[in-house]
């Protein structure tokens, strides 16, 4: 099987390696970087559990070969949190109950990051729009719309919108 | 006491880690020496295997072997995988074993097992396996399996019909012969599979040293699937440890045990390297259990005023080409028809067939939303027939409040008699009413058509058996760092078991939430343990945490008395200490007293002090915890291309005391979610041949965001008065009742044209076919 030398820069930080030419850019992430953030949930592009950032924009990461994103930039979910704290849209999910079991997170976060960043104030109805490429079994997406639509707020420099008592430590 | 914990909307605390990318799920563990599996699986419905040959795949790059069924170690070689809730009505049990045999009875059954150094090589090599096989008939639909001169599921069977069981009480002949009316309805109901977004996963390592197989599964039953794990291998239960890390989503699918939890711990010991499986979409399609195909028969019997006098049917289910969880489900639906209601009299004959499919097993809802759909639409009927109103005809046979607690007069699935605990079914339907303005909705109606939209209003009442034994456990200690650990049997796929539990145990042991250390889904941390199924762990292992809490409380309090030399009454729980409320309010850190309960070597303990400050409680509940609720559907149908939109989507549920609103607000919008799927979308397809159709999410739709309401939830709480806590269970009542309230809101919508509808899911296709049968469009275009 053909490889090939790649660089990808993930998160900031840039990685050299020489791959398989079919290893799937969800693979390279996984595997070979360890970022296991990244999840897959169906592995034909349709459940956007891998769904990641790459030069700016949202990409299915189980669609791409690693060696298409040779010389990219990419984002995953572990980039999204800088220095360990929450950013405001994980915080708005966690306050909105935007998750349950947690493997649609990464993905979703990601698309609703890049609609935030395109879109300050989203209609309910675009952030649902956006997130028709994203499919959550567990949350029926209540908590996932109120999130985003929180976090659009708080990023606008409104208040959130519900006052949120600290609570949950690690694990 | 500290923070008050039960009730509040305590954020969870599984989030952080999920959040940031930092989970734990199987396949994001990595063990040195790690290799990967590939299962070869059956193209055909059913047939012989004639000969194997895996030659040229052993010799691949990368293969390390590749195994058949002769190749697993005894027992597994030969024995079925064992079958954990029998049923005497159960005619053959037929199970699994972990790879095939000599004869396939569904396309996915696994035959053989590559392992490989990576997975991609894992499956260039099981293309490369080369399997003979004498392709027979299948049986691709229960209703042809029954007929004399049908193909057979398995070939060495007399019969499809595997299970045959009638539930009745009181006198239905009479009922039907004294009926002012007599109303049938033939109904075909499908749900499709759980389709948790993370597939399947197993890991398996074997420690030689210790001679102990550690085994990750994305379970829902850790402790049942080291039990049966055991049995197949023939191994020590302790030698055993079975871990559930994180899991994303279960719903029922995932509470079985699967050959493949059989086949890679067998391979991890024959390679003594460890050995990962992670299904892929399209395995999970074809070889993770499903619910899929039920045909009901049903006739409702009523007085002149609507009111029910004798329900009786017959239902056919199609339990796929083995039994893993017995007859649950079918059994399930067919004692969940009566419902809210009071029926006097009731007769089911259930008929299970085999057919050459996947099993089917619970999916979210084990069945009842089918008998819901069933009784629901028989009510809508009465009151379409006898120009009632829906909510009217359910008023006048809504089973009392004053009537709890109420014996159904059937045995439910644990055994015990149906006997509803408490519920006030008036007051929930009138919530969820009051709730969606239907007193307005007539008016709404009349203006939409006005503007040629066409909108629709649809009732569904459920009961639910919820919180089913046998127990949980939960083991409370103290640790001398003043943390406090708890582990459970108890597991995890997002329903927030980890916030729910330390909220009950930080309130009881008055400690902090944030200073719980707990052990979730591992038999390694505690000796006994179930899992999650059948809504029962807020029950099960809620009243454990109660109980083991409230012992190490005691204990707490007992040791902080002493050492401080005050009463026991004297002494306050609080962040982590032990307070005195009297005098200069001397107190003591839990830690320090977790390192005085260890005692001093040698020395004695003082008399009625216990080793440790630890307790574990098994609660075990007398019998099933009943929840019930009304859900009101309003939709909008698009009658050119039969498009459904729901519009509103309202919930009122009872599910007696609640620990977390926050939580049980996210499972009943996500159940509601899965329940329009199951409404509208899902349809694991197959041809004649039983030849699955549907393998992909581009096939087989699962709900989007544009498709889900978000819901207008009320909690009508009725205090359930058999445990300690008052809780019944929540995590499935959001998608029981959802299809017969919203197919009733379709055909509501659609009123003007007539049309009747008997079935889930209801595509776009049917609707339009439905209405092109009912000359709708003739009318329309004539107009
Ligand atoms: S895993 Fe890539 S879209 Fe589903
Ligand atoms: S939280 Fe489980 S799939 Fe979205």
């Amino acid at each position: 099987m053909g490889k090939q030398a790649t660089r990808i820069t993930v998160n900031g930080k840039s990685h050299a390696r020489v791959v398989e030419a079919r290893l799937t850019l969800a693979d390279f992430l996984r595997h070979e970087l360890g970022l296991t953030g990244t999840h897959l949930g169906c592995e034909h592009g349709v459940c956007g559990a891998c769904t990641v950032l790459v030069d700016g924009h949202t990409a299915r990461s189980c669609l791409m070969f690693a060696v298409q994103a040779n010389g990219s930039e990419v984002t995953t979910v572990e980039g999204l949190a800088a220095d360990g704290e929450l950013s405001v849209l994980q915080q708005a999910f966690m306050d909105n109950h935007g998750l349950q079991c947690g493997f649609c997170t990464p993905g979703m976060l990601i698309t609703l990051t890049e609609l935030l960043r395109d879109n300050a104030e989203p209609s309910e109805a675009e952030v649902r729009e956006a997130l028709t490429g994203n499919l959550c079994r567990c949350t029926g997406y209540a908590g996932i719309v109120k999130a985003a639509l929180d976090a659009a707020q708080r990023l606008r420099g409104g208040t959130p919108s519900q006052p949120s008592p600290a609570s949950g430590g690690g694990r | 006491m500290g923070a008050k914990h039960f009730g509040a909307r305590v954020k969870r605390l599984e989030d952080p880690a999920l959040l940031s990318g930092r989970g734990r799920f199987v396949d994001d563990l990595k063990l040195p020496g790690l290799l990967h599996a590939c299962f070869v699986r059956s193209p055909h419905a059913h047939a012989m295997v004639r000969d194997i040959d895996s030659g040229a795949a052993t010799a691949m790059p990368g293969v390390h072997t590749v195994l058949t069924a002769n190749d697993l170690p005894e027992p597994m070689r030969r024995m079925p995988i064992p079958m954990l809730t029998p049923n005497p009505a159960i005619a053959t049990p037929r199970t699994q074993t972990a790879l095939a045999g000599d004869e396939v009875c569904y396309v996915g059954q696994p035959i053989a097992v590559v392992i490989a150094d990576s997975r991609y090589l894992a499956e260039d090599a099981a293309a490369a396996v080369v399997v003979d096989y004498d392709v027979l008939a299948a049986v691709g639909d229960c209703r042809v399996g029954i007929r004399d001169g049908a193909p057979r599921a398995h070939s060495d069977l007399a019969s499809n019909v595997i299970a045959r069981f009638p539930l009745a009480y009181g006198d239905v002949d009479a009922a039907f012969t004294n009926a002012a009316h007599v109303f049938e309805e033939v109904l075909w109901q499908h749900r499709g599979g759980g389709m948790a977004l993370e597939t399947r996963a197993v890991l398996a390592s074997h420690d030689p040293v210790a001679d102990t197989l550690t085994v990750w599964s994305g379970t829902q039953t850790p402790h049942l699937g080291r039990g049966t794990l055991a049995d197949l291998l023939d191994r020590n239960l302790e030698s055993i440890r079975m871990i559930a890390p994180d899991v994303g989503g279960g719903f029922g699918p995932k509470a079985i045990f699967y050959p493949e939890e059989a086949v890679i711990p067998a391979t991890a010991l024959k390679l003594g390297r460890p050995v990962k499986w992670i299904e892929d979409r399209r395995e999970h399609f074809l070889s993770a259990t499903q619910e899929r195909d039920q045909y009901w028969d049903m006739a409702i019997a009523v007085d002149a005023g609507g009111k029910i006098l004798g329900v009786r049917g017959r239902m056919l289910h199609d339990s796929g080409a083995f039994v893993p969880w017995g007859v649950i489900m079918p059994y399930i639906a067919a004692v969940t028809v009566p419902g809210p209601y009071v029926v006097p009299a009731y007769h089911l004959e259930t008929v299970v067939v085999l057919t050459n499919k996947v099993p089917t097993t619970p999916v979210r809802g084990a069945g009842r939303p089918q008998a819901v759909f069933a009784m629901e639409r028989l009510l809508d009927r009465v009151a379409r027939e006898l120009s009632l109103d829906r909510a009217e005809v359910r008023r006048r046979n809504f089973i009392q409040p004053e009537q709890m607690p109420y014996a159904v007069g059937l045995l439910f699935r644990d055994g015990k008699p149906l006997i509803y605990d408490s519920g006030d079914y008036p007051k929930g339907q009138d919530e969820a009413l009051r709730l969606a303005g239907y007193e307005g909705f007539r008016e709404r109606q009349r203006v939409a058509l006005e503007q040629g939209r066409l909108i629709g209003i649809g009732i569904g009442n459920y009961v639910e058996g919820t919180g089913l034994g046998p127990f949980e456990g939960v083991t409370v200690r103290v640790l001398p760092s003043g943390k406090v650990a708890v582990a459970t049997g108890a597991t995890n796929q997002g329903q927030g078991t980890r916030t729910t539990l330390s909220q009950i145990v930080a309130e009881q042991v008055g400690c902090r939430i944030e200073d719980i250390v707990m052990t979730i889904g591992d038999t390694g941390a505690i000796a006994q343990g179930v899992g999650a199924f059948a809504s029962r762990q807020a029950v099960n292992a809620g009243c454990s945490a109660q109980l083991a809490g409230e012992a190490v409380r005691k204990q707490i309090i007992a040791l902080a008395a002493r050492t401080l030399g005050v009463n026991e009454d004297d002494i306050d729980l609080e962040d982590g200490k032990a307070v005195a409320t009297t005098g200069n309010k001397p107190m003591v850190p839990f830690g320090e007293l977790a390192r005085l309960a260890q005692g001093i070597p040698g020395v004695s303990l003082p008399a009625g002090q216990a080793a440790g400050l630890e307790h574990t409680a098994y609660y075990t509940p007398p019998q099933a915890a009943y929840c019930s609720g009304t859900h009101v559907a309003e939709v909008e149908v698009d009658h050119m291309t039969g498009g459904v939109k729901v519009l509103n989507y309202t919930v009122a549920h009872d599910s007696g005391r609640v620990i977390n609103p926050l939580i049980v607000d996210g499972q009943v919008q996500g159940g509601v979610a899965h329940g329009i799927g199951n409404a509208l979308l899902e349809w694991m397809q197959y041809d004649d041949n039983a030849q699955p159709l549907t393998t992909t999410f581009a096939d087989y739709l699962l709900p989007m965001a544009t498709d889900v309401p978000t819901c207008a939830i009320a909690h009508v709480e009725t205090v359930n008065p058999l445990n300690p806590l008052g809780v019944k269970g929540a995590g499935e009542g959001g998608t029981i009742p959802a299809p017969a309230a919203i197919i009733a809101a379709i055909e509501d919508a659609l009123s003007p044209f007539n049309v009747h509808f008997a079935e889930t899911p209801l595509t776009p296709e049917r609707i339009v076919a439905a209405l092109r049968a009912a000359g709708a469009y003739e009318r329309l275009f004539a107009a």
